[in-house]
């Protein structure tokens, strides 16, 4: 209690106590050295509109397309969904992969790529600036979920409360799984005497 | 020897509180809060050793001033003795403590247990964090879990509390009582979402909200007005967090180093014209005190003195929070006492019998 105040931190000792090197890889975080700029995830928050009725748009489409995925088969045409999935949404939203897109409740930002992975809303470390606490050169992924979320028609969906990440879907593609729980309720609202 | 005091158990200190209609817990700052009367709470900062004194050291000078004490679970990513372990010493004596779990370094699995392990000791009141990133602390190659968050984790003790279930469904045979907090920081960006994102907390099971260092009191303020408009302060109990300033550099280093808290350059600018900056730095703290009790639907403080913790009694004594109320304060038993007079002298004599002594002394 009435120790003196140090006048260096843990944490500045740690840093210092670390061998010295010109390469220095730890300056960043393991979830931010995967990718190297934000410009196109920002381009999507600020388009956040014109994507949320492109992506309404395309699950018509992908549900209409429900027989057909369902004749091939949903497990054998994940694999190659996912490798069109991956690589679109990791061009244009910086996507994870974590299997349960809540990207319309998230002003079209991902909150995968937020090195706590908030599912709800920003932490209190948001800096003055509207940047991470985490790393200081990326704006707060929630920030700007806000603030696509305030052009969105839907926008209000943010307010809903996300249910914790289910691990086990990592790696699977959300599109597929979104349209056969689409269809498996379109289903169940024709007959509903059918599912009882 | 003084009357029993207001919410004790009369079986026993350590003892939860017999449960009242509309509370969740059978805890004392539930009560305190729902009674209407001002709470003030503060955090313990916790020992780096193995050591029961160490935490019965420093909650002591918190005696009588304070309704519940924050155990921090490892706050700013620093190791330190764990929130769990101080609570088991803290309820052991009778104290309110309120667990803090922050979701850095549990999974879900390892939350639920310690949320059923900690009401089992009496834990009346949790605050779900998120925690602070592993890079600020001690050990930043640790693994950040971030498994939930703060408001899935809110809404997990939610479920089983009021469901009495696990977030897996199966079933709790005797379900945990606590009070729900939760942080707010209403002093960083995005502003306008702070109040609404609040509103998402109560959603998800919060009945109490401690916010972040308050320097700027326009600005908690406004936030407070936001939160009444929304209908806030009715569902939740909000206690405005503060603290003194030990110096005008060390409210400089927190401002730069520190992410969260929001530090007007008006009150460096105090300190700094001070004569004696530690106790301006009392003073200040005193007069945000005296802001903020004033803001409707502040239902009290939360006095975060982090080495600075003999200040909290003198801070909570010269704002008159308390309004000449005494929080719950550990006395010594008059069985103790009686023990403690007749036998005290063992622990003094010095006798040393061996055991031939005690042979002849036998015959």
């Amino acid at each position: 209690m009435s120790e003196k105040q140090p006048a260096v931190t843990q944490a500045t000792l740690v840093k210092k106590a670390a061998p010295k090197s010109d390469y220095k890889p730890a300056d960043v975080s393991p979830q931010r050295r995967v990718q190297r700029t934000f410009a196109v995830r920002l381009w999507s928050i600020r388009h956040s509109r014109l994507l949320e009725w492109f992506y309404s748009r395309f699950a018509d489409v992908f549900l209409l397309l429900h027989p057909l995925w369902k004749g091939i088969g949903y497990s054998r045409v994940e694999a190659p969904v996912k490798f069109v999935e991956k690589r679109v949404k990791g061009f244009m939203f910086d996507c994870r992969m974590c299997g349960q897109c809540v990207l319309s409740s998230t002003g079209m930002s991902c909150p995968m790529n937020c090195p706590k992975q908030l599912r709800n809303g920003p932490c209190g470390g948001v800096r003055a600036n509207g940047n991470c606490e985490v790393e200081p050169d990326m704006p707060c992924v929630w920030v700007k979920a806000w603030e696509g979320s305030r052009n969105m028609v839907h926008g209000d969906k943010i307010l809903t409360v996300q249910k914790p990440v289910d691990q086990s879907l990592r790696e699977t593609s959300a599109w597929l799984r979104v349209t056969a729980q689409a269809a498996a309720a379109r289903e169940t609202n024709q007959n509903p005497g059918a599912s009882a | 020897m003084n009357a029993r005091q207001r919410d004790e158990n009369p079986a026993g200190i350590h003892l939860p509180l017999d449960p009242l209609p509309g509370h969740t817990s059978r805890g004392r700052l539930e009560r305190v809060l729902r009674r209407g009367e001002f709470a003030v709470t503060t955090e313990l900062n916790p020992p780096d050793s193995a050591d029961p004194e160490d935490v019965y050291n420093r909650a002591k000078i918190f005696d009588g001033w304070v309704d519940a004490i924050n155990a921090v679970d490892a706050s700013g990513a620093n190791c330190h003795m764990s929130s769990v372990g101080i609570c088991a010493l803290l309820t052991r004596m009778g104290y309110a403590p309120i667990m803090q779990i922050a979701c850095r370094d549990k999974n879900r699995i390892a939350i639920q247990g310690d949320v059923l392990g900690g009401a089992a000791m009496g834990v009346a009141n949790m605050l779900c964090l998120t925690g602070d990133g592993v890079q600020a602390g001690d050990q930043p190659g640790a693994k950040p879990v971030f498994d939930l968050d703060s408001m899935s984790l809110l809404e997990t003790i939610r479920i089983m509390r009021d469901n009495g279930k696990f977030l897996s469904g199966r079933k709790l045979t005797t379900p945990p009582q606590v009070f729900l907090g939760c942080a707010v920081n209403p002093f960083a960006p995005p502003y306008d979402f702070r109040p609404i994102h609040l509103g998402k907390k109560i959603a998800a099971g919060a009945q109490f909200a401690q916010t972040q260092y308050c320097f700027d009191v326009p600005m908690f303020k406004t936030f407070m007005q936001k939160a009444r408009d929304l209908g806030h302060t009715e569902k939740l109990f909000l206690l405005c967090g503060v603290g003194p300033l030990a110096s005008a550099k060390t409210a400089k280093w927190i401002r730069s180093n520190v992410p969260g808290i929001h530090i007007p350059d008006a009150v460096i600018k105090r300190l700094e014209g001070a004569q004696d900056q530690k106790k301006e730095g009392k003073q200040l703290c005193i007069d945000i005190i005296n802001e903020v009790k004033e803001i409707p639907g502040v239902a009290g403080i939360h006095v975060m003195a982090y080495r600075q913790e003999e200040y909290v009694a003198e801070i909570v004594d010269e704002s008159g929070v308390l309004k000449g109320r005494q929080p719950w304060k550990r006395e010594i038993r008059r069985d103790d006492q009686l023990v403690a007079e007749r036998l005290d002298h063992i622990l003094h004599d010095e006798i040393t019998e061996t055991q031939v002594d005690m042979v002849k002394t036998a015959h």
